[in-house]
């Protein structure tokens, strides 16, 4: 009997990440006839919980207080430990794409004698082995690997996944005390940045600026449109690189990458590092003035037109049809 | 204090869309006119290391480490012109991109022959992930192979209370963590750690600077597993995304009615998702 893992950290919750971490767990589950069981690292709400109970045949959770704290050895440990605390016989233990979740995935792959891949956007059993496809090249390629060991830890573009469907009846809860060991590089400091809202992964839409902005005042005219219509704040590589908006706005390769309903580029022309962050989307709008900008080959709808014209008025109407 | 970087090279990411081909044979990009360069997150974690180096202001020796094929010299000659001390290459045979397990391996078995006399480096410091196939699963799995404790997405390294002081990237913000010798690190970028252009005369001193080759055989890993490089994953297929999606856009006589246009169909999507 194979089954599939879900892991997650308790302190995150059941966040739209871990939803579609846990809903590409249950088709793969149901693709090999197998269970969903979910492990969790660390303390976790009762709201998050029973929603991981119902959506799963079983959760396993490694309530040990130290594991509120996040230390990446004791995650690690927990995680291996939590493994075997839910039988051990999966053949794929998959997580989402927060920070913590993806320097994990490697190192636990490597304790359990299985295979690792980063930023998976679908994945499939194939007999033995599990196939993960993700973008390569910075985005100019689509590949797809065959992870031959298991279990495949597979570390998920998890909002790009639906969320799992509630079972007919809730798996069982089962908390185990965990031997953890002092961490040998201790987390001691959080600057937590000023972040309204919640996290741009988790957001179903967002409005992106950049290069073409100028400078960081714009965003202020892009926060308008943002609250319009309830979406978060992101941005190009060059707009943060410039200083204009924090870092951690920066969708792209070597930024977030995320997967909302509704993706409003503005003034961004759409190199592939970009398309890298944001090719999952499932709606994606532009604002350019250059018709042969790149982003208006990745996107359903658009305008031609200088932002400083369209943003408020678009703003203004959007307010109108909110209201 | 001693610190290792691990480099890659890779092929040149700025190549245009237009001019990416790939080889079906291979299953990986074709080089075409394109350069070889130094992935650019290895050279973050140089200049991270070197900006230790100087803010420890003591004996620090920077040593780089690359497996790949003779070319990548250019790489680790281009760390020692940027002041790095002394570089070591393992000659890859075999599998021109093997899996990060082998990688990790290789890397692992050098790391211990460098570390035979003088003991183990303080910090290891590896990219977080490649410009080309960006799986980004080698630092991971480097510090499993070596059994030490591993941070990742560090921005910058400092000395510290008895060891060394990190700041790292996460999805809530900066962290500060304290490490204890010996440990890994993966190197992310920020505005402070930007690779510095060598200057011409380190760059003349980098050819007398030593720069030892291995091969696998030196690290006992002659082996048909480790060359082929294939033990948890292997590319199964690889191709171009059709990216000519159709795009309506947004028409109109007048501004006004294009960008009702747009907040409507912007509207229809918002309301979609309740």
């Amino acid at each position: 009997m194979a089954n599939v893992a879900v892991c997650v950290l308790g302190s995150l919750g059941y966040d739209r990440a871990a939803q579609g971490a846990a809903g590409a767990g249950r088709a793969l589950a149901e693709s090999i006839g197998g269970e969903l069981h979910a492990l969790v690292i660390g303390p976790a709400s009762d709201d998050a919980v029973a929603a991981l109970a119902a959506v799963a045949d079983r959760v396993v959770i490694g309530a040990n207080e130290a594991l509120g704290d996040y230390q990446p050895e004791q995650a690690l440990q927990a995680a291996q430990q939590l493994h075997a605390a839910g039988g051990g016989d999966y053949v794929a233990v998959l997580l989402s794409n927060d920070t913590y979740s993806q320097e994990i995935a490697p190192r636990l792959a490597h304790r359990l004698g299985g295979s690792s891949m980063a930023d998976a956007a679908a994945i499939r059993a194939d007999g033995d082995h599990l196939l993960a496809q993700r973008t390569a090249y910075g985005g100019k390629a689509i590949s797809i690997y065959r992870l031959k060991k298991q279990p495949a830890v597979v570390w998920l573009r998890a909002r790009g996944f639906e969320p799992a469907p509630e079972q007919p009846s809730p798996g069982d809860v089962t908390n185990v005390d965990l031997a953890l060991d002092p961490p040998r590089i201790r987390i001691t400091g959080r600057e937590v940045a000023a972040q309204e809202g919640v996290r741009l992964e988790d957001a179903p839409v967002i409005v992106s600026g950049g290069r073409g902005l100028g400078g960081p005042e714009p965003f202020q005219e892009l926060k308008k449109l943002a609250d319009a219509i309830g979406a978060e704040q992101g941005a190009s590589r060059a707009a943060c690189d410039a200083g204009w908006v924090p870092p951690n706005w920066q969708v792209g390769q070597t930024g977030k990458k995320v997967a909302p309903e509704l993706y409003i580029a503005i003034a961004i022309s759409g190199a592939s590092q970009h398309l890298l962050g944001m090719g999952d989307s499932k709606v994606v709008a532009a604002i350019n003035t250059d018709a042969d900008a790149p982003i208006f080959k990745h996107c359903s709808f658009g305008i031609v037109e200088d932002y400083k014209q369209v943003v408020p008025l678009l703003t203004e109407k959007l307010q109108a049809m909110a209201g | 204090m001693k610190l290792l970087v691990c480099l890659k090279q890779i092929l040149d990411p700025d190549v245009p869309a237009r001019d990416f081909q790939i080889d079906p044979a291979a299953r990986a990009a074709r080089r075409g006119g394109a350069n070889l360069v130094t992935n650019i997150f290895c050279e973050n974690a140089v200049e991270t290391a070197l900006q230790l180096r100087e803010a420890a202001g003591g004996d620090v020796k920077i040593t780089a480490l690359c497996y790949g094929e003779s070319s990548a010299e250019d790489c680790l000659r281009k760390a020692m012109a940027m002041t790095v001390d002394e570089a070591c290459l393992v000659e890859r045979d075999g599998n021109t991109n093997p899996d990060a397990a082998a990688v990790g391996r290789v890397l692992a078995a050098a790391i211990r022959r460098l570390e035979q006399d003088g003991g183990p480096f303080d910090a290891v410091l590896v990219g977080r992930e490649s410009g080309d196939w960006g799986v980004g699963q080698t630092g991971g799995l480097l510090a499993e192979e070596l059994g030490r404790p591993a941070l990742g997405f560090v921005e910058s390294l400092q000395p510290g209370n008895g060891g060394v002081t990190l700041r790292r990237q996460t999805d809530v913000g900066i962290e500060v963590a304290e490490a204890e010798s010996p440990f890994l690190v993966t190197i992310t970028n920020n505005e402070d750690n930007v690779p510095r252009i060598p200057k011409t005369r380190d760059v003349m001193m980098s050819y007398r600077k030593p720069l030892q080759k291995l091969s696998l055989a030196d690290l006992e890993l002659d082996s048909e597993e480790i060359r082929a490089g294939s033990s948890i994953f292997e590319v199964e297929e690889i191709f171009i995304p059709a990216d000519e999606v159709e795009c309506e856009l947004a028409e109109g006589d007048t501004l006004e009615e294009r960008v009702d246009q747009l907040a409507k169909r912007i509207h229809e999507v918002v309301a979609s998702i309740g």
